[in-house]
Parts: C-alpha cells; sequence; structure tokens
C-alpha cells in the first residue's frame, strides 16, 4: 500500500483531509476513500498542513461542502481542485 | 480482542462501583473555600473541590448548583464527604441527599464559629474519614459497574477521522456489555442536531432531543451579538484544520458509535433508565461538561483530543487520546492513548478501539491517567444566570 497523503471521510464528499505534516503546492497526493476503501489521486495547488482540507473538485461561491457525506458549510469564494479549503472561502450556514 | 468481563472497583453501600477511592471536602459557597482547603491540607488523603459559586443562586440554577453538588457527593469514585459551608440548611440539604447513599458523610457550617476553630473540628471528622477510607480494598466488578462519560476538547479534522470514532468503536463493543455511557455538548452538535436528533432510541428521547437543542439554540440567538464565530469553532479548532461549526459537530458526533440514546438528562442528572446511552445538556466547555457528568454519577471519562487540551477532574480519572501525530509527539505527558496509527492506515479503528479499552479498564483499576498524574483537577460549576 502507498502512503496515504489525504483522507476522504465519504464518497460523496467534495474535500478532503490531509493526514501526513503538510503537502506542497504541486504534489500528487494518495487519497483513501474510508467509506468504500477505494483510493483516487489528486495534484495540490497549495501548501496544505496536516488536518486541513483539499478541494477534490472545482467548487463555486454557493456551493455546499460535504464532509462525513453531510452538509458542512457554504463556498463563499470559487476554489479551485487541489486548493486549501478553510476559514477563507467556507463559512457557516448556521448563525 | 476478547473483552474483559470485569475490572478491579471500589464497592459502595448503594451498590455502586468506584475507580477511585476520594475523601473529598466539599464546600458549598464560594467563601467556604478556604476552610476546605485548609482541611485538606491538614488532612492527608482527602481533597478539597473549591469553586466559585453557591451564593444568592434561585430557581432552576440553584437548583443545578444543588444537584452538581450532590452529585459529585455520591459519585462512587467518592468514599466519604466532608461538606462545609458558611450557613447550616443549605449544607444540611447537601449532606442530607449524599447520605441516601450509604457513605460516610457529614456537614460543618461557619457562621458563628469562625474558620478556625471550624477547620479544627472538620480536621479531626476529616482524618477519621481518611483513614477509614484508606482499608478500602479493590474488588472484582463486573464491567456493567463501569459508567462511562465521553467529551472532546481541542478538537481538529482528526478528532473526527479517527479519534473520535475510536471512542465510538468503544462504546460499540462496550454498549451490549451493560455499561451505562453518555455524551454531552449541545453547542457542539449543531449543523448535526437533526442526524443526532434520529437517533434516539424512542420518539420520547428524539423529542427531548429536539427541545434541548431548539432551546439551547434560542438562547444563542437571543445572547449572540454577532454570532458565534469567535468562539465556535475555536481558534484552536481553526489552526487544526476544522472550519465550521456543521464540521466539528459531524466529528463530535463520531463518538457514539452506533449507539442510540435512550434518554436526555438535565445538567448533573443522573440517569435512571438502566445501562446504555445517555445525552446530558451540558455546554462544550471541557471542564464544566465533565463535572457535569460527573455529578450524573460517571465514574471514567474518555476525552479525545486534537491539538492538545489537558483537563482532568478531581474524582473522575480522564483518559485522553488523539489521533494527531504532532500532539502525540509535542504533548505526550498529556496523551494516555496514542492512536495516531490510524491517519498512517498502520492501525485500524477496531484495534485502536481495543487498545482503548484496555487503556480503560487499566485506568478503572487504578493506573493514574496523564491528568491525574500532572494534578489537572478542575472542578467548574456550569452557572445558568446572574445570582440575585
Amino acid at each position: 500500500m502507498s502512503n496515504t497523503d489525504i483522507i476522504i471521510h465519504d464518497e460523496k464528499d467534495n474535500v478532503g483531509v490531509v493526514v501526513i505534516e503538510k503537502i506542497n503546492t504541486d504534489q500528487d497526493c494518495n487519497c483513501w476513500i474510508m467509506e468504500n476503501d477505494k483510493s483516487v489521486s489528486i495534484q495540490s495547488k497549495d501548501e496544505i498542513p496536516l488536518g486541513h482540507k483539499i478541494a477534490m473538485i472545482d467548487l463555486n461561491e454557493g456551493d455546499t461542502i460535504l464532509k462525513y457525506g453531510h452538509d458542512i458549510g457554504k463556498v463563499v469564494k470559487n476554489i479551485k481542485k487541489g486548493e486549501h479549503v478553510h476559514v477563507h472561502n467556507v463559512k457557516t450556514k448556521k448563525w | 480482542m476478547e473483552i474483559p468481563k470485569s475490572f478491579l472497583g471500589y464497592k459502595r453501600e448503594n451498590g455502586r462501583a468506584g475507580t477511585r477511592n476520594h475523601v473529598i471536602i466539599l464546600p458549598v459557597d464560594d467563601i467556604s473555600n478556604a476552610c476546605a482547603e485548609a482541611v485538606a491540607n491538614n488532612i492527608k488523603g482527602t481533597i478539597a473541590l473549591p469553586h466559585s459559586y453557591g451564593r444568592l443562586q434561585f430557581g432552576a440554577d440553584l437548583e443545578l448548583h444543588f444537584r452538581t453538588m450532590i452529585g459529585t457527593g455520591k459519585n462512587p469514585n467518592v468514599a466519604a464527604v466532608i461538606v462545609i459551608g458558611i450557613e447550616p440548611k443549605w449544607t444540611k440539604r447537601i449532606v442530607d441527599a449524599i447520605e441516601s447513599t450509604g457513605k460516610p458523610v457529614e456537614g460543618f457550617s461557619i457562621e458563628g464559629v469562625g474558620d478556625i476553630d471550624t477547620i479544627a473540628k472538620v480536621s479531626k471528622k476529616a482524618q477519621e474519614f481518611s483513614m477509614w477510607a484508606s482499608e478500602k480494598q479493590r474488588e472484582e466488578c463486573p464491567m456493567s459497574d463501569l459508567w462511562i462519560s465521553v467529551k472532546c476538547g481541542e478538537s481538529d479534522t482528526t478528532s473526527g477521522l479517527a479519534s473520535n470514532p475510536t471512542v465510538g468503536n468503544l462504546m460499540d463493543k462496550l454498549e451490549p456489555l451493560g455499561v451505562h455511557l453518555c455524551f454531552g455538548e449541545t453547542s457542539e452538535l449543531t449543523g448535526a442536531e437533526t442526524v443526532c436528533e434520529k437517533r434516539g432510541k424512542t420518539p420520547e428521547a428524539q423529542a427531548k432531543f429536539k427541545k434541548t437543542w431548539n432551546d439551547y439554540n434560542d438562547f444563542i440567538l437571543k445572547e449572540a451579538t454577532d454570532d458565534l464565530s469567535e468562539s465556535q469553532p475555536t481558534a484552536g479548532n481553526i489552526a487544526g484544520g476544522l472550519t465550521t461549526i456543521e464540521e466539528k459537530a459531524f466529528g463530535n458526533f463520531q463518538k457514539i458509535g452506533g449507539c442510540q440514546f435512550i434518554d436526555v438528562l438535565e445538567p448533573a442528572e443522573e440517569p435512571t433508565k438502566g445501562a446504555g446511552l445517555y445525552f446530558m445538556d451540558t455546554s462544550s466547555a471541557a471542564a464544566e461538561c465533565v463535572t457535569l457528568q460527573a455529578a450524573g454519577g460517571f465514574n471514567i471519562h474518555l476525552f479525545p483530543t486534537g491539538q492538545g487540551n489537558i483537563i482532568g477532574n478531581p474524582i473522575e480519572p480522564v483518559i485522553k487520546l488523539t489521533a494527531n501525530p504532532l500532539t502525540a509527539k509535542t504533548m505526550s505527558e498529556h496523551i494516555d492513548v496514542d492512536v495516531s496509527k490510524i491517519l498512517s492506515r498502520e492501525m485500524n479503528l477496531s484495534q485502536a478501539g481495543d487498545e482503548l479499552i484496555k487503556s480503560t479498564l487499566r485506568v478503572a483499576n487504578g493506573r493514574l491517567t496523564c491528568a491525574e498524574a500532572l494534578g489537572h483537577k478542575e472542578f467548574v460549576m456550569t452557572k445558568l444566570y446572574r445570582s440575585a
């Protein structure tokens, strides 16, 4: 088994979580989908630290972020596949 | 792994079992702290539980104060209790309720006596209790004597990925053995509240959860000046990669595995519907939550952390686990169980759950937790509103 750089909870999720100390810009990463034990790959567009999220597809303003197969917030700034997903481009739908 | 059938605990007069054997000096109110601490300093083998409240509280807030005081005294991890208050009436109310367990308890009030004579009188009784408790022996107790509470803190995405699901795996394995289980954190289920509601075993449990969460949310909407984005997620959560309260909530929710909750408890309320999982309405502040769960009668606590919360409790041992490899390395003195190998896929969830069960039993049998060895004894009362 090759090393896992990113874990995705659910097949439906459009973000994955970095599980190594950090991934660098333009790094080819191995992703493991926990739900179905499948592997996919992605090239990063940002440097992303441990525990932070990466966009698995292009996302537009207003789109919903799915993690654990559930709605965890809305995109407030367009995000390209491979970019860092965090408080600068995603906000809660509560409050 | 074959799950052990028993642990070594302290059998109490009311049939419960403790994982610890504390003699506590419990102040009813803030101004009795000095006396309680002086007694605990005089008499070895006792511990004072100072706190900030207990004066001029009223209504539901006062009831919660009493429930927390009484529940702490009744907890089976406590062998004997001394209660000290400024006035005799509230002191007696607490003593009488703790007495129902059959454990040794005695109350003292300071008014008309003063600190020094009170300390002398109480110290004599505390010495008697401490020496009596020191002869108690651990005996074999069934697993169903474990009452396990859970709460996570300084969470990050590794909590939702691995350490919280490890706790969930333990719950799935221990629930069939008749263990009592408890999760809380009403605020940090926001975003996952409808999914959580459906985990209620009965329509009544679901309706009770829904009302509890709605009441909480109404309170937030009333008190919040802008939104909770400064507090939820916390700066630590955000540094760890958590972006929204919804993301935090779904991570949090992994702690209950596939279990369903049979009832919703008021803060510090003791469960009465038998073994199984309970939801308790608590704050998500770590020390407040664990203090309430301990007062509900839970005798061992599991605390997954991502960025490294360091909390402990004076009477309920708090076992910390993390899946964050950096935290496991940089804060190793706080971490009882390292499950970071889940992220590198060198360990699967079931193996991690087994490791946690083993560690839980070692602590139940008497091994000190990191928090105990480091002297963490955060005892924090939950206050519902200002005093009269």
